[in-house]
């Protein structure tokens, strides 16, 4: 299978920085690592120009080391092109450096990861919760997060 | 010059400009908005955790709920999704595929009207409220034929649709856009010679192409800052490259450049519909995958395999392979995305909303400070926000 045009060249640029990519139905993945990833956006947006943030969010992969993934969707408006890039971050230091220097739309996306994954962002600008209650304990969108709330019986299906 | 105190005043949740429970934090410098902060989650009902523990065909009436304005788009970008994550996207028959676009084209009218008809009304022109509620009257009528609901249509299925077009809804749709461009040249008449509306919209809430890349705005609201960027176009789906329309774009920047833009829209829409009524033909309306699309209740009542194929659906769900795909689909108010992580079991692992108005709600701040309070209102109607989308 052909490999995506920007996948070489971000390996050229960064070539300890890309860990796997992944292709699945003609949509390429890239996972690399966290501590280079305002550079490595930086260089898709200047040099390859991905110019735009589609989405940013966090999945949890519970059970499984690193627990957490960032997922950035990026776009270029130019030549219509979508790239996806993933970060893994570990559960006892889940943090990760803000890309909202990059893109000005990540702002309110990391606050949302933050509000509902728990995953935080270094040097963001405003980092609250955005969805939730400014009190609300915990981070609903992980995985050990119960579906109906903290303090209830979990649900156990409508004919159980 | 001012010599005053700056004032923090409350503006929301509950405010009729604020298009639902958008709570806004504005300073004030007399009438002048030094900071605007926007907060919200009041309707969060956790879309995306319900989700995870509803299998695919179950949260098709959870996308109904986000941009509750035009329902049948979000169900289309969310079947679309699910069509890439199964491999189905080429299975999709052609009747299906035109009824989505008519449908979807069908709903960008209802939201624009709803658009034109508040955004009017927030800034004092009542009589376009009216008018265009009476033309939504009609799509909503339009809906409750199809689908049996006014607002949450369901209408869409993994695979195609759940029933066929009603007998005479073809000759409805006709009459509707043989009216259409009546109605808006109506709406024009009362709006784009005014000189009251053209003074709080000229000029107002006024954003360059390069930030509004920035800070993400997509659909109608982008391409009037100039950007020339449609996904029906640039990434099409559903068959939309096989229609002859334009993409309308305008250099203004401002509120009337958007006013201008969405009128537009409702035009070509207009003429995309047109297109879909020449090219329905008679045909299938779901994919012949029997494991993943719920047969008709024709064959789950007369078949074994269907039954059987009906049960396991129903009580288990289709399983699609590992694997995380993004499908964008260009809803009335922006991209409307789906990003699907699939661990292999019968729902969904993660399933991530990328809302259009959430992200073009982010723009408000820097559109509004610096202006006058009564801006506000025009920018936030100009923004064209729903807060079910915006929360989830």
């Amino acid at each position: 299978m052909s490999e995506h045009a920007a996948v070489a060249k971000l390996k050229g640029k960064f070539p300890d920085s890309v860990l796997d990519v992944v292709e699945f139905r003609g949509e390429t993945t890239m996972i690399v690592k966290k501590e280079d990833i305002v550079a490595i956006c930086s260089f898709m947006k200047k040099d390859l120009g991905y110019n735009f943030l589609c989405d940013l969010c966090g999945v949890d992969y519970l059970g499984k080391s690193p627990r957490f993934m960032v997922v950035y969707n990026i776009y270029n408006i130019t030549t219509k092109d979508r790239l996806r890039l993933k970060v893994p971050v570990e559960e006892a230091d889940a943090r990760v450096d803000t890309v909202s220097g990059v893109w000005g739309t990540a702002n309110w996306h990391e606050r949302e990861c933050w509000d509902l994954m728990g995953i935080s962002f270094n040097n963001h600008p405003d980092l609250r919760r955005i969805l939730m209650a400014d009190d609300w304990v915990g981070h609903p969108l992980r995985k050990d997060y119960p579906l109906q709330g903290p303090g209830r019986e979990p649900y156990k299906g409508r004919y159980k | 010059m001012s010599f005053t105190e700056t004032m923090t005043v409350n503006m929301g949740p509950q405010h009729p400009s604020t298009h639902g429970v958008l709570q806004l934090v504005l300073e004030l410098d007399g009438e002048t908005v030094t900071k605007a902060t926007p907060h919200i989650g009041f309707l969060h009902r956790g879309t995306e955790k319900l989700s995870e523990n509803r299998t695919y065909h179950q949260i098709i009436p959870l996308t109904d709920r986000l941009d509750y304005l035009a329902p049948m788009h979000n169900n289309l970008g969310y079947v679309l999704a699910v069509e890439k994550l199964f491999g189905i996207t080429d299975k999709i028959p052609e009747r299906a595929k035109v009824v989505r676009v008519m449908m979807a084209e069908i709903t960008r009218i209802k939201s624009h009207l709803v658009w034109i008809a508040c955004h009017a009304l927030d800034i004092g022109a009542m009589t376009v409220f009216i008018y265009a509620f009476r033309e939504r009257e009609h799509i909503m009528n339009m809906y409750e034929k199809l689908s049996g609901a006014r607002m949450t249509s369901n209408y869409f299925r993994v695979g195609g649709l759940s029933a066929d077009l009603p007998d005479g809804f073809e000759k409805d749709v006709r009459d509707f856009i043989d009216a259409m461009p009546g109605h808006i040249d109506t709406y024009e008449g009362l709006l784009t010679g005014n000189k009251i509306w053209q003074k709080r919209v000229m000029g107002v809430g006024e954003i360059s192409g390069e930030a509004a890349i920035d800070i993400g705005l997509t659909g109608p609201a982008l391409r009037s800052s100039g950007v020339d960027w449609d996904l029906r176009r640039d990434n099409p789906y559903s068959g939309y490259e096989d229609y002859n329309f334009k993409v309308h774009v305008d250099d203004g920047c401002d509120t009337w450049a958007r006013y201008k833009v969405r009128l537009l829209e409702m035009r070509e829409a207009c003429k995309i519909i047109r297109q879909c009524l020449d090219k329905l033909k008679p045909g299938p309306i779901l994919a012949d995958c029997p494991k993943i699309c719920l047969p008709p209740k024709k064959n789950v009542v007369n078949t074994i395999e269907g039954l059987i194929h009906h049960f396991k659906i129903i009580t288990e769900g289709p399983k699609p392979e590992v694997g995380e795909i993004y499908q964008g689909v260009e809803n009335p108010k922006g991209e409307v995305g789906f990003y699907l992580v699939s661990d292999g079991s019968p729902r969904p692992y993660r399933m991530k909303i990328r809302p259009a108005s959430f992200v073009n709600l982010q723009a408000l701040p820097q559109m509004v400070e610096g202006r006058l309070i009564a801006d506000v209102v025009a920018v936030i109607g100009t923004l064209d926000i729903v807060l079910g989308e915006i929360d989830r």
